[in-house]
Parts: structure tokens; sequence; C-alpha cells
């Protein structure tokens, strides 16, 4: 079938997506304010036309083993959830970035810590783009600002995490995952063949039918120096992923001077304030990070070039902020305009930010 | 073409529906939309409100400060939303119910008897479309009626589809409802 449009939630659009990019498996549990993940592949059957298997599993914790389980065996998998439900999978995300397996993972940030509320928030940025479970590993983070981008950044974060062997996550929020916009989805593609598999993964435990050594999927290394290796080869992968995968937007930066620096669903606000200021005569440009990691160092390094100053806007108290200061090693006043536990800050209140936190400063 | 529109009242009123149909209708106009509900414990029983945005170009941000236009089904939402007109803006309010109304001389305020509308056509149900009627009525931008009934074909389930002429009637008296 060849592409529709149509009109829905960030959440629906993301079911769509992963049917229509072949996804072998998903494994979630509900929570809001992504549920409609898991409804609307329930509802869409797909076992029944393309053989993906969906599964609400019992908790948290057995959907991520789900995905491990899947994974190595070269399928295309993936599990969402919201925060609280992300900080459970934690354990099970190491110990797929340590086993070197890709999958892919949707977090509808919502606000913490704990329970916290179901209104938006970004404030797992640190969890999702330092770690989040333990030992030094790094998920490639995409952030979406669009219906149109949850669809897309399916088939992106599951091609990047089969390219570099490492789990993705697309880190979106609340108003992402609720709101409704025109989509365009994708024409169907079918699931890779158990031979398309085997050659796109030697790697994976797809059986060896007395041919080759056996396929080892662990994360478990007691040797330290062995260790050791592990860790230096997904080291270069980081590496080559900061090298050739960051992803940004800029809207205006030319004769801006001064930068809004924000990402998902808040840089779509921070564009509306940046039209706002720019009728008000104040000349601003907007930044907007896709990748959260590989963070894009040197797209903010070049956009804040000859700048006045920079309002980094988010959902938290101020995380990415500490990206973006390193990555321009503090060499122009940066700011941080942030509000929490679920509120949304309108534009206008982004506009005043500015002029306060920077312009008048 | 920008339309900015909040539409708000209690939950149960059909205030998200008409939204989604309002924005599947632009979306059959070949418009860019955006749909941002209200979601959270206030739907079950208190106050919902629906954002909707119609363009021609990408549309910025699903959150804003300010409306084109402002549909008000309950005081509250009224209370809540009626400072928030643009100058120049549109405020529609349902007589059923509200009785406080803002001291803006700067906006267009178009009151509706929705409510007893809906009595006569004797389809209670059919509530959100009339206002819907009232509402396209109002708005700068005229959606053609055709890709309204498109945008209500694909907002509801196949199996109400014989409900789209009532619905259609419904949201034709609504645009009957404005003062000419």
């Amino acid at each position: 079938m060849k592409e529709e449009v149509m009109l829905m939630k960030g959440n629906e659009a993301v079911a769509h997506a992963a049917i229509r990019y072949g996804c072998d498996g998903y494994f979630g549990y509900p929570i809001t304010p992504q549920s409609e993940v898991l409804e609307t592949l329930e509802s869409l059957m797909p076992w029944e036309t393309t053989g993906m298997v969906v599964l609400q599993a019992e908790s948290e914790v057995a959907a991520i083993n789900m995905v491990y389980g899947g994974a190595s065996t070269g399928k295309a998998v993936m599990t969402s959830s919201s925060s609280p439900g992300i900080s459970l999978k934690q354990e099970g995300i190491s110990y797929m970035a340590g086993a070197m397996l890709p999958a892919l993972i949707l977090n509808v940030m919502r606000g913490g810590p704990g329970l916290g509320t179901i209104q938006p928030s970004q404030a797992d940025y640190f969890q999702a783009t330092k770690g989040g479970g333990h030992g030094d590993y790094h998920l490639i983070v995409l952030a979406p600002a669009s219906v149109q981008e949850m669809v897309d950044f399916v088939a992106l974060g599951f091609d990047l995490s089969f390219k570099y062997r490492t789990p993705a996550m697309i880190l979106a929020d609340g108003i992402v995952g609720q709101m409704m916009e025109k989509v365009v989805l994708p024409p169907f593609r079918p699931r890779r063949t158990a031979e398309e598999i085997r050659k796109q993964c030697p790697w994976a435990t797809t059986g060896r039918f007395g041919h080759r050594k056996r396929n080892v999927i662990t994360s478990l290394e007691l040797e330290p120096s062995k260790m050791e290796e592990v860790n230096h080869r997904l080291q270069e992968c980081y590496r080559e992923i900061e090298k050739s995968e960051p992803r940004w937007e800029e809207i205006n930066t030319a004769d801006a001077e001064y930068l809004l620096i924000a990402f998902g669903s808040i840089a779509r606000i921070c564009a509306k304030a940046m039209e706002i200021a720019r009728e008000k005569g104040i000349k601003v440009g907007l930044l907007r990070p896709i990748t959260l990691w590989p963070f894009p160092k040197e797209g903010v390094r070049k956009g804040a070039e000859g700048k006045k100053g920079i309002l980094c806007v988010e959902l938290n108290a101020g995380q990415m902020i500490e990206d973006i200061r390193l990555a321009i090693h503090d060499s122009i006043p940066v700011e941080h305009y942030g509000r929490l536990g679920g509120i949304i800050p309108s534009p206008t209140e982004v506009v005043e930010a500015l002029e306060k936190k920077i312009i008048e400063k | 073409m920008k339309q900015e529109i909040i539409i708000a009242g209690f939950g149960g009123q059909g205030v998200l529906m008409m939204g989604k149909i309002l924005a599947y209708s632009g979306l059959m106009d070949d418009k860019e939309v955006t749909w941002m509900p209200s979601y959270g414990p206030e739907q079950r029983g208190g106050t919902a409100n629906v954002t909707v945005i119609l363009s021609d170009d990408r549309i910025s941000s699903p959150v804003l400060d300010a409306y084109d236009i402002v549909v008000a089904l309950n005081q509250q939402s009224l209370d809540k939303f009626s400072q928030r007109v643009k100058p120049g803006g549109v405020l529609i309010y349902d007589t059923s119910g509200i009785h406080n109304l803002p001291e803006r001389d700067d906006i267009k305020i178009i009151p509706i008897d929705a409510m007893e509308a809906t009595f006569r056509i004797g389809h209670p149900k059919a509530y959100n479309m009339v206002v819907l009627g009232a509402l396209l009525e109002a708005m700068d931008y005229k959606l053609p009626h055709e890709n309204v009934l498109k945008g209500l074909q694909k907002s509801l389930p196949e199996r109400h589809h014989h409900l789209i002429p009532l619905n259609s009637d419904a949201i034709e008296m609504g645009r009957n409802l404005l003062p000419k």
C-alpha cells in the first residue's frame, strides 16, 4: 500500500509507523500519557496482517526483557512507556547497551519525580542522554517536535539502532503524544525474512545450522581485561555516532542577535515566541536539537557565533543547558527558562523570559 | 490564512470530538492542522478544552496565549478564556448557563442558544454539531461544507456513518443561529 495522509495523535502515529516499518514485536504496559500506542496496536491487530507480535506484558520490567529476548534474535522490536515506567526499564536498557542489542524505546515524558503528574514534561533529559541505567553507555536519543516526526523517527530510530547495534530512544512528551496533526504515513514495508535477518545480523542467535561458531548474547564478562575491551568497543561505536549522526534544525538564525534553544514540543512554543519577538523588533533565532544524544555540539557552537546570548527553554529545571554551555565553552551568556511539574509555558511567557534574563541583562 | 481557536466546556459535551471534526475538515480542505486537547483528570466531569489551529503554513506552537475565536460552553470556560480573545477576535458562548459576560468592546461577542436549538431537533447528542455550525459560520476562513462532510466521515467510526445526515443538519442549524 502507498503513502496515506491522516489526522492522528502522536501516540497513534507511532503504532501505525511501527507496523508499516515492518516491526516484528511490541511489548508494553499501559501508562498515561502514552497508552494509545498499545491501544492502537491492539485495535489494528497487526498479528493478522504482517505477523507483528503485540503483547501487553505483566509489567514494564517484563516488557523490556521481552525486548531483550526479541532483539537477541535480530528482530526489530520495541517498547514504549512514560517516565515512571521508563525508570523501571533502565536495568534492561543497560543490559541491552552492554550486549549491543538494537531496539527502539519510546518515552512519552510526564512530570516527575516519582509518580509525579500525567501532564507533559522534559525532565528525563539527563536520564535519556547520560545513560539512565548503570555503566558507561549511551542511547541514540531522538526528540520529535511534531506528529510527523513521531512517525519518521520510528524508522530512523530502528535504522540507527541496527546500524550501530545500540538501543535508540524516541524522547517525546505528553504534548507530542496527545496532540493530533496531519501525518503522511509511509508505505508498508514487509517484515524481514529469516534469511534477511541472518544476513543483516550475523551476531544474532538465529540458529547456526552447523555452519558457524555459537553466537552468545550477554552483557556479562567476568574477566576485567575482556570487559575493558567490550567497553572500548562501545566507546568507539559512540565516537562514530557522535561524528556521523548529530541532527538539528535552525530557523532564522542567520540574522539573529539572540538564540532560543529548545527540543521537542517546546521548540514549537519557542517558534511562536520567536514570531512574537520578531514582531516587536527583537531579532531572535531558534535552534532545535533533533538528536539529544549525540548532542549537536558543532551546530550549537556555530549557531552561537556572533550572538549576544542564548535562552534555553525546557520543561525541566535546567538539563540540556549543561550540554549547551559545554558545547560553546560559555563563550556567550546562556540562561535557562523552564516550567516544572506539568505546566507548559506560553509563547509570550518565553518572550518575557528572554527579555528579562538575556536582553535586559 | 490562519485560525487559532479554542473550544471549552464541560467534559461530555463533545468538545474534543467537535475539535476533531473541525481539524479533519481543515485537513480535507488541504490545510495544516493541529488539535491539542486538555487531557487528564479534568475530563472526568470537570472542564475540557481543545485548541484547534488551521493554517496555510506550517504551524508553530500547539499551545497559545491568545485566540482568534474562543467558544465557551460554560461559565468557568468563559471566565478562563474571555480575556484571551485577540483584539478584533470573536467570542462565541452558549446562552444557557452563562450569565456573566466579559466587559470587552474590542471583540465581537456572539451569543448562541445551541442548547435550545438542539432540543428543537430532538437530538440532544448533536449539541456539539450545532455549536460547530455556529463556529464555522463565525470563522473568517470559510470551510466548504463538502469538506466538513468529509471531516465528519473521517472522524466518525463507520458504524456511526448513518448519523452523518443528522449531524450535517445539526451543523446547518448551528450556522443559522448566528445573527445575520
